[in-house]
């Protein structure tokens, strides 16, 4: 058994240690929103912030995450996520969604962290999350407005 | 393309092309396809559920459900369809939400396809009449149940913004559901004027936006759970076409959480208790394979035999007179188009659960029809023992529209095999990893194109030889007798010929079609995605070549207004040439609509391209709905751009060279230009909005680099010669 600290909630996992969170999260606690892309770290798809950092849970494994607090896009509620929600409902971003479970957790890590990020700042921050839909001119004007609703 | 296909794939369909005329034609003077149909009489009738008609419900609570028979992979299918029906019904655009159709093709055939099912950009296209009468005639009976209700002339009664009034009187849809379902259903309803709209061509907010902020959860199907549910993941040949030969599974079998092995000719599926413990124990699978029959050639010998067909005759496609005279300058050029694959961020995966007489599948399904056929083939039971419910799907591009419903069909085999092993039935989800789905096949097929075009002493196009090699998608497949005319599958030289929107002197187009047992698919924009690039290369280059400026040149090969309409825009409005960047432009006209992009771009210092803006001009007919085609533009001309910067799959010795996002790299937010898309005002019926954007912007990208650099880029991706 492993305890993780998810969304704030203590969970007992019968989990391998090297298993990846990705799968703990989708099979053993039917928590979906974080999606499996690539399984390699190559996509974002299924990102999620362990200690308010933006992390690839495909590889990150539940042996390491004890103790850690493990937010994912079901329990993403802080400021930045709310203003990243708005924004990305005001300028319709998601096309199929299938990446923007991920997309939502890299952009909101980036505003929590940096206000008034540049389009520079987007880039390093958003590059690691594929968008096959190419949704990726909406995600910069979205992030962009979210920081200005965050602003009030 | 697909269209054409499909519809003439009845046979395979429980419904008769005759039939299915029959239908279409009641459904043109109104509601008929509703009233004629006993389904949704019967659902009438059942009117504690409210309002209940094939593509509308009007539920007591209010709300009311748009039955959409089209996928929605992203393309913004559902909100296009509840755009139209809440725009005839008056409804608020809060009350209304989506759900998808089951498989049905009597009522929720694809009138465009036959079948039911989606594809060649469609959606729109083919429910723009039906779904707008579905609106009208529930509007219609709400009217009457408040008329009777209310006991008032039902001329009197007003309808907008989801309440029904009359003098005096005023109820919300919910509160008449009821009574509208014991009304008759109108045969004939009146359908608003352009004028009267309030959602159409303005905006109708995305039904799935909300969802898809909070994680999608419960939308795909990848995101599946069900009491009891297992998990399968597949070995498949490294080969296409080869066969397992011995099979050693013991470790596999040995590890926590497996629960079954099953071997099945071309494969072997893990079953375990998670998705997790199915891949781990799948990687530790030792199987020996049979290539006898495989296709064993790597891309280097098919280029060689592609390029040696370059140079021999083929089966006649298009033949124009030329204009006879000699050619003042001749430019002959070869390009190279790679196998692609589609990549959708959401793999493969299919849930079944079959109980030896019934069985339900959830998936994205895209030609719900086929799947129900061939998963009741598989498991040996009637199509109608078969439920296919359709979840969204995560991108699909192409891919889940698949004439073999070959990953159904793997799912019903597994499914038939568990039951015959151990009786009871489970819910077994099938999913494909990212290398499944790289190495898996069914590409955008290799193409190579010959082009020797002429220009004549006044620098007008004098003839244009063009031969094209590459794999058909429909040949081999059943429905090669009805998509391949004289021996040319229509999939791979759409966009050239009579598909084009040029009329050129002298275009003679012939074509190869070798065989190679790589499985191919349509792939955003079919043809187009080749056929757009080389004419409109080769045009850029033909307008040089004359000294004219490249618009002026394709005007004067322009004849339809639309097409010359959306070139003329789309340079007007790029406006001047940025400081330090190149531009170049294409147009093309694909599924209907026709799109003219000017892209600007910059050499970085590393000689890699970076396109910076692009501008389009787009003229789909009626455009209902405005912020769903611009999502539609960018993102189909991002999937292209992807494409020529670096997309490509290579073969050794059979074997697929690529595996995962790292070494099939898609376009990232740092390769995305700004986008800026102006639409053309129309009260033509729509057209495809999917897939047309995809086309123009590899040629219009590679006009700007020529210009840029005087290097014509005829092999992609850019990535070969160091572009990107
Ligand atoms: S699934 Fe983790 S990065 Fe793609
Ligand atoms: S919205 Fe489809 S992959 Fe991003």
């Amino acid at each position: 058994m492993i305890t993780l600290t998810i969304n704030g909630e203590r969970r007992e996992v019968p989990a391998a240690p090297d298993t990846p969170l990705l799968w703990v999260l989708r099979d053993d606690l039917g928590l979906t929103g974080t999606k499996f892309g690539c399984g390699v770290a190559s996509c974002g798809a299924c990102t999620v912030h362990l200690d308010g950092v933006p992390a690839r849970s495909c590889q990150s494994f539940v042996g390491d995450l004890e103790g850690v607090e493990i937010t994912t896009i079901e329990g993403a509620a802080d400021a930045a996520a709310q203003a990243i929600r708005a924004a990305w409902a005001e300028l319709e971003v998601p096309q199929c969604g299938y990446c923007q479970s991920g997309q939502i957790m890299s952009a909101s890590a980036l505003l929590a962290e940096t206000p008034r990020p540049t389009d520079a700042d987007i880039d390093a921050a958003m590059e690691g999350n594929l968008c096959r839909c190419a949704s990726y001119a909406r995600i910069r004007k979205a992030i962009h407005r979210a920081a200005e609703i965050m602003e009030g | 393309m697909l269209d054409r296909i499909i519809a003439r794939a009845i046979p395979a369909a429980p419904l008769s092309r005759r039939g299915f005329l029959k239908l279409s034609a009641g459904a043109a003077g109104g509601l008929m396809l509703g009233a004629a149909l006993p389904v949704s009489r019967a659902a009438a009738e059942a009117a504690a559920d409210g309002l209940a008609m094939p593509f509308v419900h009007i539920r007591p609570d209010n709300s009311v459900v748009v039955i959409v028979k089209h996928l929605d992979k992203g393309q913004g299918a559902a909100t296009g369809l509840a755009t139209l029906v809440a725009e005839e019904l008056d409804a608020d655009a809060a009350q209304v939400t989506t759900e998808f159709a089951p498989a049905n093709t009597a009522l929720y055939a694809n009138s465009l396809l036959g079948v039911q099912g989606t594809g060649g950009s469609t959606a729109m296209a083919n429910s723009w009449q039906q779904y707008r009468e579905a609106g009208a005639t529930a509007r219609a009976m709400l009217v009457a149940a408040a008329a009777e209700t209310w006991g008032v002339d039902p001329a009197a009664v007003t309808v907008s913004g989801g309440m029904v009034r009359a003098e005096g009187h005023s109820a919300s849809f919910g509160a008449l559901a009821e009574a509208a379902a014991r009304q008759d259903v109108p045969g004939e309803v009146t359908l608003k004027s352009p004028d009267q709209w309030v959602y159409i061509g303005k905006s109708f907010p995305r039904v799935d936006v909300q969802r898809k902020t909070e994680g999608g959860v419960g939308m795909f199907g990848m995101d599946m759970r069900m009491e009891g549910m297992v998990h399968a993941v597949s070995l498949r040949s490294p080969r296409f076409g080869g066969t397992l030969a011995t099979l050693d599974d013991s470790a596999a079998r040995a590890m926590a959480g497996v629960i079954d092995v099953i071997r099945l000719p071309d494969r072997a599926t893990v079953i375990a208790e998670t998705t997790w413990q199915a891949i781990q124990a799948r990687d530790a699978l030792v199987a020996e394979w049979d290539f006898a029959q495989a296709e064993n050639r790597g891309t280097a010998e098919l280029r060689a035999e592609f390029a040696a067909l370059l140079d021999r005759e083929g089966m006649p496609f298009h033949m124009a007179p030329a204009s006879g005279e000699a050619a003042a300058r001749v430019i002959e050029a070869d390009y190279v188009f790679p196998y692609l694959a589609h990549a959708p961020m959401e793999p493969i995966d299919v849930t079944v659960l079959f109980d030896g007489e019934r069985a339900v599948f959830w998936t994205g399904s895209q030609i719900q029809t086929l799947d129900q056929t061939i998963g009741a083939q598989v498991l040996g039971i009637p199509p109608e023992a078969v439920t296919i419910n359709t979840l969204w799907g995560g991108g699909s591009f192409g891919r889940r529209a698949i004439y073999d419903s070959h990953y159904v069909a793997e799912a019903a085999m597994v499914a038939r095999a568990w039951r015959d092993a151990h009786g009871e039935a489970r819910p077994i989800k099938l999913v494909w990893t990212r290398e499944d789905d790289i190495r898996g096949g069914y590409y955008r097929p290799m193409h190579m194109h010959r082009v020797r075009a002429g220009l004549d002493a006044e620098g007008r196009i004098a003839f244009w030889q063009h031969r094209v090699v590459g794999q058909g998608i429909m040949l081999g497949t059943a429905f090669e007798p009805f998509a391949v005319k004289n021996g040319v599958d229509s999939s791979s030289v759409e966009g050239l010929g009579e598909s084009s929107p040029y009329e050129i002197p002298g275009w003679v187009v012939d074509v190869h079609h070798p065989r190679v047992g790589v499985p191919v698919l349509w792939w955003r924009s079919v043809g187009h995605t080749h056929t757009a690039y080389v004419v409109e290369t080769m045009m850029d280059e033909l307008a040089e070549a004359a000294g004219v400026d490249p618009v002026e040149f394709r005007l004067r090969y322009l004849t339809d207004p639309r097409a010359r309409n959306v070139l003329e825009l789309a340079a007007d409005r790029a406006g001047a040439v940025p400081e330090g960047l190149t531009r170049g432009i294409a147009v093309h006209k694909s599924f209907g609509s026709y799109v003219a992009e000017v892209a600007d771009v910059r050499m970085r210092e590393d000689g890699t391209v970076k396109v910076e803006r692009v501008t389009c001009a787009v003229d789909c007919g009626v455009p209902v709905n405005p912020s769903n085609i611009r999502a539609q533009i960018e993102g189909g001309l991002g999937y292209g751009l992807s494409a020529i910067l670096r997309e490509e799959i290579t073969l050794t010795e059979g074997e697929v060279d690529q595996s995962n996002f790292y070494d099939y790299t898609p376009l990232l937010i740092t390769d995305m230009p700004e986008v800026e898309v102006h639409i053309v005002p129309s009260t033509e019926a729509p057209t495809g909005i999917g897939e047309p954007g995809t086309p123009p912007i590899g040629p219009a990208v590679a006009n700007a680099v020529r210009r840029a650099t005087g290097q014509a880029v005829r092999e992609l991706p850019f990535a070969r010669h160091g572009l990107a």
